[in-house]
């Protein structure tokens, strides 16, 4: 089922995903000529498969639940932000804020992810077959930040107990994040989401970064690291 | 004092103390609710009444309207409420379980609603509100698509008036494994929630981030922006411009759970003097009335109610009164305050989780202390004294409705007052900077 957004207006796109008729047993549907609209596929709770047939603006896919969107384009600022199930495969580059305070589910990135990826993040896995911009992973929480490029500065700043790992160069880590070392365990995790996300890679290939712990509680001795 | 010694005034002897403080632990002191500095503030400001010129109302018969409805610029279902008293968002964690569902009860017995915080929507809290108002903060802590359609309105939250520019925070004494868990974050760490939204820098953004909220929700919940009076004419037009159908504005008396006490008491403006502004704002965009302003920070008593309307307020929002409508500093437990370095009256502990009445803690001996159904019973009592005294004044000044309250009916007693209300001073035709 086709909805073209040339013709449709965002709401009754949305609407009409958001409350799909299961009776109906449709579940597959396109999304033509998005045109940098925002919020399109913004809160959908079944599991469907959308495919968005070019770009889009902020917010796709934002609070999705169970729902499979894939968006053969780039995608603008918060691309699934605060996700809590299913999975979005951004085909382009993405935006800041992928994947914002996302709670559960995947987002792959085939190309580039911009600044603050994965930002507050709560149990997410990100995957970005490319490079991420600067504070990636800031005051991320929970789940993997998965980047096979490159990561920019100050990566994984004030971050909780969220896992990055990243295979390319990391220009420099924030405040509290350190290289952890990567062991058979963490490989064997690492391996585990590569084979459910049908990504080939090697998971020996890559670092592990994530939390000292030092500035989990205020101490005065800690004040210059802040 | 005797009569030979003479007080430095640059420096008092409690300033003498915290310099010594400081010097001491080389830390800067963190506590809970708001500014204890005076500032000027609704008490600067008196009814004029009816006289020769205006025409009262009955006391006791004759009706006088308080109900308000929020939200009906956009929103599909908008709120209506029975008094424009709303209970300010305080998070489950700074509060304990038993607080909330207190406030929520109380609140839903009035008709009026209550809020979350950082930290999410628990059950109890949803269970016994009738109309309960969902934060979305920047930490995003416990933020669901559910909840968020389980909601009878959204509240983007800018900023607070006890801190403006600064994230929520709450020590680790408080993060206990239910806190925790629905904040993603381990047992005991200091948290600090973050000061800036992650997916959104400025109203440009914000008006995005507005229609996706909307988008979620069908377009049918009341979509309010909170901020901190920092720059309340510039704040409020740019949350008009963003699409608010509320704006929520916090003075500097607003409280807070835990912050820098520098910050609670150097950042941010009087609420006299933000409220203002922001009717100023909605004015000359013809938006007053059409979107609803909430003012907050300071509100006690229902003469602050009947002055915030009178300036131009549709409702106002109550947070540390609140609490003390729940025992906070009540003159019981004693001994516990005592353990803490205070006194009934004087406490502003609330960072310790060692509420000794049970209010803002998360320990389960002391949350014990505040039976909820009874503070329920506490916090309908008060709303209903304020919305009494409200209509008390309303009809004073021959208003059939609340919101009929107009700045002509005030006088300021102060110069101060009077510059920032910009109301006449008391016996003059003089209101300072108006030409």
């Amino acid at each position: 089922m086709n909805f073209d957004l040339n013709k449709k207006t965002l709401r009754e796109v949305n609407q009409n995903l958001q409350n799909v008729d299961r009776k109906k047993n449709t579940r597959k549907f396109e999304i033509l000529n998005p045109q940098g609209q925002h919020a399109i596929c913004a809160g959908l709770k079944d599991d469907i498969e959308v495919t968005i047939k070019g770009h889009t603006g902020y917010y796709c896919a934002g609070m999705n639940q169970k729902a499979t969107v894939t968006v053969h384009g780039n995608v603008g600022t918060g691309v699934a932000e605060n996700m809590m199930s299913g999975k979005i495969v951004v085909k382009g580059n993405a935006s800041q804020s992928a994947g914002a305070t996302g709670h559960g589910g995947a987002l792959i990135i085939e190309g580039d992810a911009s600044s603050r990826c994965g930002i507050s993040m709560k149990g997410i896995d990100i995957i970005v077959k490319g490079s991420v911009g600067h504070m990636s992973a800031f005051m991320a929480q929970k789940g993997n930040l998965v980047v096979m490029g490159d990561a920019d500065a100050d990566l994984g700043d004030s971050i909780y107990e969220a896992k990055i790992f990243v295979k390319g160069k990391v220009k420099s880590l924030g405040a509290d994040c350190i290289e952890k070392k990567m062991d058979q365990k963490n490989i064997d995790e690492l391996g585990k989401l590569f084979k459910k996300l049908n990504i080939s890679e090697d998971p020996k290939k890559f670092k592990r970064y994530g939390s000292s712990r030092n500035l989990y509680n205020f101490k005065i001795d800690n004040v210059g690291a802040y | 004092m005797k009569k030979d010694l003479k007080e430095f005034k640059t420096f008092p002897n409690s300033t003498i103390k915290e310099i010594q403080r400081a010097a001491n632990e080389g830390i800067y002191q963190i506590r809970g609710l708001g500014a204890k500095r005076k500032v000027p503030d609704f008490d600067d400001l008196v009814f004029l009444g009816a006289s020769m010129s205006r025409y009262p109302l009955e006391g006791y018969r004759e009706t006088c309207n308080t109900s308000v409805v929020l939200g009906d610029r956009f929103a599909k279902k908008p709120i209506k409420l029975d008094i424009p008293i709303t209970i300010a968002g305080m998070s489950f964690g700074a509060l304990g379980a038993n607080a909330k569902e207190a406030l929520g009860r109380g609140a839903s017995e009035m008709g009026t609603s209550t809020t979350t915080g950082d930290g999410g929507m628990t059950q109890e809290e949803r269970g016994s509100s009738k109309y309960l108002v969902y934060q979305l903060l920047p930490s995003r802590y416990g933020m669901n698509p559910d909840d968020l359609r389980k909601a009878d309105a959204i509240e983007v939250v800018v900023g607070q008036g006890a801190k403006p520019g600064g994230g929520g925070m709450l020590l680790g004494q408080k993060i206990n494994k239910r806190v925790a868990g629905m904040r993603t974050l381990p047992e005991g760490i200091d948290q600090r929630s973050a000061c800036r939204h992650p997916d959104w820098t400025g109203p440009d953004d914000l008006e995005i981030k507005i229609q996706e909220l909307r988008e979620i929700t069908n377009w049918e919940k009341p979509i309010y922006i909170k901020v901190g009076a920092a720059r309340p004419y510039y704040d409020t037009t740019l949350a008009v411009k963003a699409g608010a159908d509320v704006v929520v504005l916090d003075g500097m008396q607003g409280g807070t759970a835990a912050t820098q006490d520098v910050f609670i008491e150097h950042v941010g403006i009087p609420t006299l003097g933000a409220l203002r502004e922001a009717v100023d704002a909605l004015k000359e965009l013809n938006m007053h009335r059409k979107v609803q302003l909430i003012v907050s920070g300071g509100i006690r008593t229902g003469a602050d109610v009947a002055k915030a309307m009178a300036m131009g307020a549709d409702a106002v929002s109550i947070g540390s009164a609140a609490m003390m409508a729940l025992n906070c500093n009540a003159d019981l437990y004693v001994e516990d305050y005592k353990k803490l370095g205070t006194e009934p009256g004087y406490c502003h502990h609330c960072h310790t989780g060692r509420c000794p009445v049970g209010v803002a803690t998360q320990d389960p001996k002391l949350e014990k202390r505040l039976n909820p159904i009874e503070a329920g019973k506490r916090i309908k009592n008060y709303l209903t004294t304020l919305t009494l005294e409200l209509q008390t004044l309303a009809r004073a000044n021959g208003k059939s409705d609340v919101r009929n309250l107009e700045p002509e009916d005030l006088a300021a007693l102060t110069v101060e007052a009077a510059a920032m209300a910009r109301v006449p001073l008391a016996g003059t035709d003089w209101v300072p900077g108006k030409k």
